[in-house]
């Protein structure tokens, strides 16, 4: 055991583990956001088709990332949940709300208006949520002797909502992108229309959020401008992203526009790992600070390590059965 | 002190979880029905078992939905409101949980969208399979928990370094003492819950003279399997006991209602136990009964609530009560499966009014029982988190404030209370459409399905059901 650092391996396997969750419950999500916004009834029980199958799976990575980290973590798991305390409340709430209005929409009629707000609502408040938890941990969290100390507001500040403004307009680019995938017609061409729209906003969020992070922060600072030279590649990267996926949009390569919409989330991401690190609690704990004893993380190393590429496998699968475009008045159920 | 934090943490967890609690016990038995319903069908050809099997699935898709979004909330909980308890016991809890999401979760998860959605798009075959892996799934997921669960009842296999646990042996620490009992009791309520909601509808239905053939076969088959199952459940509920007496016998004292160390304990069936007088305030019940089950002899001793410092006590009256009503409704079971048998003759279990409507009733009786058998576990088990390890205060976390608690728990209830209604009236709903009827055209004995046009099984349900009947 004392041959490979096993917290190295958990901090990679939590860090693909939250991407996965950003990707995959981004775009469903995001389909939730624009939910309001869609020409007529008919689009959006195509939205909300394309992506039926799929969301229960896509929220699996989201427990994945609680439970893991309590397993390799638990130090963030215990003051990360505890300082959001009414954040997590308000993403919860968020989350049940639209998670039910996929079963409930498809079997109402007249209340069907109702569940479409519970969609919209529930997917817009979780976003925001996700998103001012990315801003609250740039930030760092006041503690003493491993436990939380700060207020229950303190999560909330100009930056968090600023993120969380941030993920609500990315996540809907997301999803404008896979629905001009898995559309055709006036939704698709609906859909189309909205991409370069979001990706002006998703850019100047970005511009902000950049300029503003190395102020909160003097490490941060100097990790970007002082010694670590080769990662603005990934800004550098970002930004060619978005360069794709407006160019991809235009000329109706709807693949190339999704996956690189996935490849902007990525390297924003990365950007944000890199800004942080070592630090998984930050100002104070590394990620060594955080660690479980190693046994545990080594018994659940094996199973994960067995078990995830048979997960990823039938998930791929899943994809596959539901391939292909929705058309309307496909329903389901 | 205006609100206490650990209490009002106590109430919101029991609340949470309670209402989490319920959703899985349903969807564990049903989706095994579920499974056995299309395994038929592709057995058989016989198309009754794939209508009935659609029909279940609606109904196994609303429960399930919500049993997902509270169980995500209950992944949060323990972070939120438990911190120093997640601290201390997370080299234990953390693995546990992990691996109960990439076995279990991953699994239902990623074969439910073919379960419900691919009906069309998948062989029969491959989506019974897809069936029995979310079946499996259920029953994956209810050993994780059980076995968390069964730890904080009765931990060993660990040691307590720097106020942190540490695992040393994982076999020891997974299979406690209190598990094969809680396992196997649990499954088993898993199956009478799916089990008498079956028997239920299908009553409803009989009533009303809808499907009658259809119904009379589910009725059947299930109130054989409830032949076997109900006293089984009691007998397991029995050995379960006689485990907690030897490890927790506080527990057992308060489940008795039994103060004082002695022999010749009767079986009370009704008291009002009072925790400032140590006493129970007036008793009915069997002479020597309990002497009896938990010793099976007249002069066993039994152990009273004196053996633990009074502020050790668990809260008689609750788990006193709860108890009751648990066996209570066992019986019952029991009661209604045998009186099924006795109504064979003449097939009058499909015909008989006052058997059908009691049917009806008993739906709620598994959920009853659950319910009150968790409170029996864990009130039993107060004050401590982690018997004998850990009380509640240590285990809360240190930053919350009453208002905080106060809020979300108030949050809770409100957003539950939403979906519960809209969960319920959807359910009402799917049940009075009954089986799709655009089914019912295609003849009984089509043993290679076609290949349907898509729209036509959706028709009545897209449409609205309102339109449909009622
Ligand atoms: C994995 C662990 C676990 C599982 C599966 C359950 N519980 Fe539990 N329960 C706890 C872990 C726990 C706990 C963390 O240990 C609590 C929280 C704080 C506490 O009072 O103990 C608790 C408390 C608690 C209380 C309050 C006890 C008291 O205040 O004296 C009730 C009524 C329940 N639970 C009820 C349930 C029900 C109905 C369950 C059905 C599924 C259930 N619990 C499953
Ligand atoms: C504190 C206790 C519990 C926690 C933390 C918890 C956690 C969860 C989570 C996170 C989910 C959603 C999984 C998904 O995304 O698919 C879930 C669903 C589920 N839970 Fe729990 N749960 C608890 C108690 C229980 C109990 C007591 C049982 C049954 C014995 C149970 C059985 C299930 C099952 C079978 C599901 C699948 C969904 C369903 O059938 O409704 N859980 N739980
Ligand atoms: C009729 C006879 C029954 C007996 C004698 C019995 C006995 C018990 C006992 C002693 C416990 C407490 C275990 C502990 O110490 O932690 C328990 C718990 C429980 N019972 Fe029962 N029970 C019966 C029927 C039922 C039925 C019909 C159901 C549901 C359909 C049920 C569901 C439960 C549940 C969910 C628990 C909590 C989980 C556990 O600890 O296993 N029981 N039962």
């Amino acid at each position: 055991m004392e041959m490979f650092d096993l917290s190295l391996i958990w901090a990679v396997i939590i860090a693909v583990g939250v991407i996965m969750y950003v990707l995959m419950d981004g775009f469903d999500l995001g389909l939730g956001i624009l939910f309001p916004f869609a020409p007529d009834e008919d689009s959006r029980d195509v939205m909300m088709n394309s992506v039926a199958p799929v969301w229960d799976g896509n929220e699996t990575w989201l427990v994945l990332g609680g439970a893991g980290l309590i397993g390799a973590f638990p130090l963030v798991y215990t003051i990360l949940l505890p300082a959001l305390y009414l954040g997590v409340f308000l993403l919860l709430a968020g989350l049940i709300f639209r998670g039910v209005a996929f079963e409930f929409r498809f079997k109402s009629h007249r209340s069907k208006s109702f569940w479409n707000w519970a969609f919209a609502g529930g997917s817009f408040v979780a976003t925001f949520a996700q998103g001012c938890v990315v801003g609250a941990y740039i930030q760092g969290f006041e503690t003493a002797d491993g436990v939380y100390t700060g207020g229950a507001f303190d999560w909330l500040t100009p930056f968090s909502v600023l993120t969380g403004v941030g993920m609500v307009i990315g996540y809907s680019l997301l999803g404008a992108t896979w629905l001009v995938l898995k559309s055709e017609g006036h939704v698709r061409e609906w859909a189309r229309g909205l991409v370069p729209k979001l990706l002006i906003g998703v850019l100047v969020i970005f511009a902000i959020v950049s300029l503003w992070t190395p102020l909160i922060d003097q490490g941060v600072y100097e990790r970007w401008f002082d010694n670590l030279q080769v990662i603005w590649v990934l800004p550098f990267a970002t930004l060619l992203c978005a360069l794709g996926i407006f160019l991809g949009n235009r000329h109706g390569r709807e693949g190339s526009a999704f996956l690189l919409t996935l490849g902007l989330f990525i390297f924003t991401y990365l950007g944000l790992i890199v800004s942080r690190w070592p630090y998984v609690v930050p100002p104070q704990y590394t990620l060594w600070d955080a660690a479980s004893a190693p046994e545990s993380q080594f018994f659940l190393l094996i199973g994960v390590l067995f078990v995830l590429p048979i997960v990823l496998t039938y998930t791929a699968w899943t994809y596959w059965v539901f391939r292909g475009k929705v058309r309307v008045g496909e329903g389901y159920h | 002190m205006a609100l206490d934090p650990i209490l009002l943490s106590r109430l919101q967890f029991a609340f949470v979880v309670s209402f989490h609690a319920i959703f899985p016990v349903f969807t564990i038995g049903l989706a095994s029905y579920v499974a056995v319903l299309q395994g038929l069908y592709v057995a058989t050809g016989n198309s009754v078992w794939d209508r009935l099997g659609y029909f279940w699935t609606k109904i196994f898709a609303v429960v399930f939905g919500i049993g997902v979004v509270s169980g995500i909330v209950m992944a949060f909980q323990f972070g939120t409101n438990w911190s120093n308890f997640v601290q201390f016991a997370a080299n234990l809890i953390g693995p546990l949980l992990s691996y109960e999401v990439v076995t279990a979760f991953f699994l239902e998860a990623g074969f439910l969208g073919v379960l419900l959605f691919g009906r069309n798009k998948v062989s029969p075959s491959v989506h019974f399979f897809a069936a029995l892996m979310v079946a499996v799934g259920t029953f994956v997921s209810a050993f994780w928990i059980l076995v968390s669960n069964s730890w904080m009842q009765t931990p060993q296999g660990f040691e307590v370094r720097e106020g942190v646990m540490h695992v040393t042996s994982w076999m020891e620490a997974m299979f406690t003492p209190s598990f094969p009992y809680r396992f196997m009791h649990m499954a088993m309520a898993a199956f009478l819950t799916g089990g008498f909601v079956v028997c239920g509808v299908s009553a409803w239905f009989l009533l009303r003279n809808r499907d009658v053939e259809v119904h009379k076969r589910a009725l059947s088959m299930t109130l054989w399997l409830l032949l076997i199952l109900t006293p089984l459940q009691a007998w397991i509920g029995d050995e379960h006991g006689l485990n907690t007496l030897e490890h927790q016998p506080a527990k057992v004292a308060a489940m008795e209602g039994n103060w004082e160390t002695q022999s010749n304990v009767p079986l009370l069936l009704f008291a009002l136990p009072d925790r400032d007088l140590q006493a129970n305030r007036m008793e009915i019940g069997i002479p020597n009964g309990a002497s009896l089950i938990l010793r099976h002899d007249a002069d066993g001793v039994v152990p009273g609530l004196d053996q633990v410092p009074e502020d050790e006590q668990p809260p008689v009256w609750m788990v006193f009560y709860s108890f009751r009503v648990m066996v209570a409704m066992g019986l019952l079971m029991i009661f209604f499966a045998v009186a099924g048998l006795a109504l064979r003759r003449g097939e009058r279990y499909a015909t008989s009014r006052w058997f059908l409507r009691g049917l009806q009733g008993m739906s709620l009786a598994p959920f009853l029982a659950v319910l009150a058998g968790w409170y029996v576990t864990e009130i039993g088990r107060s004050p401590w988190l982690v018997f004998g390890v850990m009380d509640y205060a240590d285990a809360v976390t240190p930053s919350l404030t009453g208002g905080m608690v106060l809020a979300t728990l108030i949050g809770y209830i409100a957003v539950y209370a939403v979906i519960f209604y809209a969960g319920v009236y959807y359910l009402f709903k799917v049940i009075r459409q009954g089986l799709d009827d655009s089914h019912a055209n295609q003849g009984i004995e089509d043993s290679d399905r076609p290949a349907r046009p898509f729209s036509a099984t959706h028709v009545p349900f897209d449409g609205g059901i309102d339109s449909a009947r009622s």
